[in-house]
């Protein structure tokens, strides 16, 4: 029973340490990433997710590869992205790439969608970037089409028309897997998310709370709009960040050398006033605990948390310390979100939920049929 | 409701004649319309905040205060010194860290200082051209103050506060956009459900 999904997000960074001036290289960022998704196994979270990334100083370029490998080494843990780009993948792709990943894995996988580009990767995939959009849309549209329909006939305007086309292997269990969509500020992809009754994630982690409750508010209106359920009843992820030492001024004065030199947002804010504006929590654990239980208060209740762990150029074994205190508390999270949670909002969803609600809703219509 | 009037003063010195000249803008707003409520702002208090905003892309509580009194403004003034022949840099990151569109048909009013009456062009050549890409309502008089404006301010007879003068003709143009019909085009947040591109996320364009 997963009430609410916690996990990882990683950006695959390839940052230097600006403590000890080291930089890892590609192979060990790379093996890194596989070491740190299994501790994630361990420690208890429910979700590994990884970005896609197609220029330096980033790694991730093939997320169902590095995915199936931990899948491959993990038992129970969830494979995500964060995010897979639906505009520069071809849908068609995307179909058979994570259709496959499903079925090595046993549906222990979902994606995460998201545009995640600038301006000039869309050229090196043959594609214009000020459609960006239009893309999203209409790339979503086919791959949707692709895992829902056996064959498809399809024509639109970015990509060469489908005649009679089977996109396989088709999904396990004839459940597609489940798609969030990532956006920090574009409506048009919440209203997406909203007209198919897919997850919407915020990645809140860079901006104050203000901007994403407009977002999330917005999807969940749409989601209730189109008649998925109430708004209480849409499916929202929220991204995080901490650092934590038993004691908090260990903790603020270890990763202050990563806060000013991190690639976002160092040498701009203190630590202090990006603390007080954004999600990042940098103190005790229990500041951590209450920072993020604050999250349900602005947003409404949830079903995935995902935290960036793994960046700003902090070593792997700092990352691995940083995991095992968040197993610590994990416990502790989860009850005091069970606790606070209202009846009816939604569990987070899983491939075994989905194919029993699928099946109830078969039986259902057969029951009305006869 | 009475007038809102924000003066934004880039000065960098303190005191700043720039500031000066703003609050100049503001006696006459006074003297024309005693009910008027006129304050100035100045970038110098807010110029870590707005360096910060422009590396994290989005603006402390207390630069979101300033931007929520601008954007909320019925008329601004706005008063610039001269550096290096154009507007110091804070001035155009505090305009950079506004979101887009958010003085659209805004009534405004250009005003600078400068250290010689050579840079008195400032105003259209380096000023006007930011304004016109935020689709501002700038009044035609833009006021430019040099030392030799502050040093024939206070004289008697021919030419007699010419400054004054001028910067009551901008403010009286002001008003009169302020309070008339202005461009009817207005900043507007609110999410557009009906373009063409969020209707074709639930009406797919047709298959063949």
């Amino acid at each position: 029973m997963t009430t609410m999904q916690f996990g990882l997000f990683t950006v695959g960074d390839v940052t230097p340490d600006p403590v000890n001036g080291t930089t890892p290289s590609e192979h060990e960022r790379i093996k890194n990433t596989v070491a740190i998704a299994q501790k994630a196994e361990e420690i208890g979270l429910d979700v590994f997710a990884t970005g896609e990334h197609h220029n330096p100083p980033f790694v991730p370029s093939s997320p169902t590869t590095t995915l199936a490998y931990i899948g491959a080494q993990t038992e129970k843990i969830i494979l995500s992205t964060s995010t897979t780009l639906i505009t520069t993948n071809d849908p068609v792709k995307i179909a058979e790439d994570y259709a496959t990943l499903q079925h090595l894995v046993d549906g222990r996988m979902d994606l995460m969608l998201g545009r995640g580009n600038t301006a000039p990767v869309y050229p090196w995939f043959g594609y214009d970037g000020s459609k960006a959009v239009e893309l999203t849309i209409e790339h979503y549209q086919l791959l949707r089409r692709l895992w829902d329909e056996d064959v498809v006939n399809w024509e639109g305007q970015f990509r060469t028309p489908l005649q009679g086309f089977t996109a396989t292997p088709r999904p396990l269990d004839g459940v597609a897997p489940f798609v969030w969509h990532g956006s920090i500020r574009t409506p048009e992809v919440a209203e997406l998310a909203a007209y198919y009754g897919d997850g919407y994630f915020a990645n809140n982690i860079f901006w104050p709370k203000e901007h994403y409750i407009r977002l999330i508010n917005f999807y969940r209106q749409r989601y209730a709009h189109y008649g998925h359920g109430s708004p209480e009843q849409a499916i929202v992820g929220l991204g995080g960040q901490f650092f934590i030492r038993k004691n908090s001024q260990d903790a603020v004065r270890e990763f202050r050398p990563y806060f000013d030199n991190a690639p976002v947002y160092g040498h701009g804010p203190s630590l202090e006033d990006f603390t007080a504006q954004t999600p990042l929590t940098v103190g005790s654990p229990q500041e951590f605990v209450e920072k993020t239980l604050t999250f349900a208060d602005y947003f409404g209740d949830y079903q995935r948390q995902l935290f960036l762990v793994d960046h700003a150029g902090l070593p792997t074994k700092i990352v691995l310390e940083q995991l095992d205190l968040l197993g610590e508390v994990l416990p502790t999270l989860r009850a005091e979100f069970d606790a606070r949670r209202p009846a009816g909002v939604p569990d987070a969803p899983t491939h075994a939920a989905r194919v029993a609600a699928k099946a109830e809703a078969e039986a259902e219509k057969e029951e009305a049929l006869a | 409701m009475s007038l809102r009037v924000v003066a934004i003063s880039a000065g960098l010195s303190d005191s700043s004649s720039t500031t000066l000249l703003a609050q100049r803008y503001g006696e006459a707003i006074r003297a024309a319309r005693p009910d008027a409520s006129f304050e100035v702002v100045t970038l110098r208090d807010l110029a870590h905040d707005i360096t910060d905003a422009t590396i994290v892309g989005f603006a402390s509580p207390r630069l979101q205060h300033v931007i929520d009194q601008v954007a909320a403004a019925d008329a601004l003034v706005v008063v610039a010194p001269t550096f290096k022949a154009s507007y110091p840099g804070l001035f155009k990151s505090f305009f950079d860290a506004l979101e887009a569109e958010v003085l659209t048909g805004k009534p405004v009013a250009l005003a600078a200082t400068g250290g010689t009456a050579r840079h008195s062009l400032v105003i259209d050549y380096a000023m006007r051209p930011l304004f016109a890409y935020l689709q501002t309502m700038t009044v035609p008089t833009g006021v430019f103050a040099s030392p030799h404006d502050w040093a024939s301010s206070n004289r008697t007879g021919e030419g007699a506060d010419a400054l004054g003068a001028r910067i009551e003709r901008a403010v009286g143009e002001l008003l009169s956009v302020a309070e008339g019909g202005g461009t009817g085009r207005a900043f507007d947040d609110s999410i557009d459900l009906f373009s063409e591109t969020m209707l074709s996320i639930s009406d797919p364009r047709p298959q063949a």
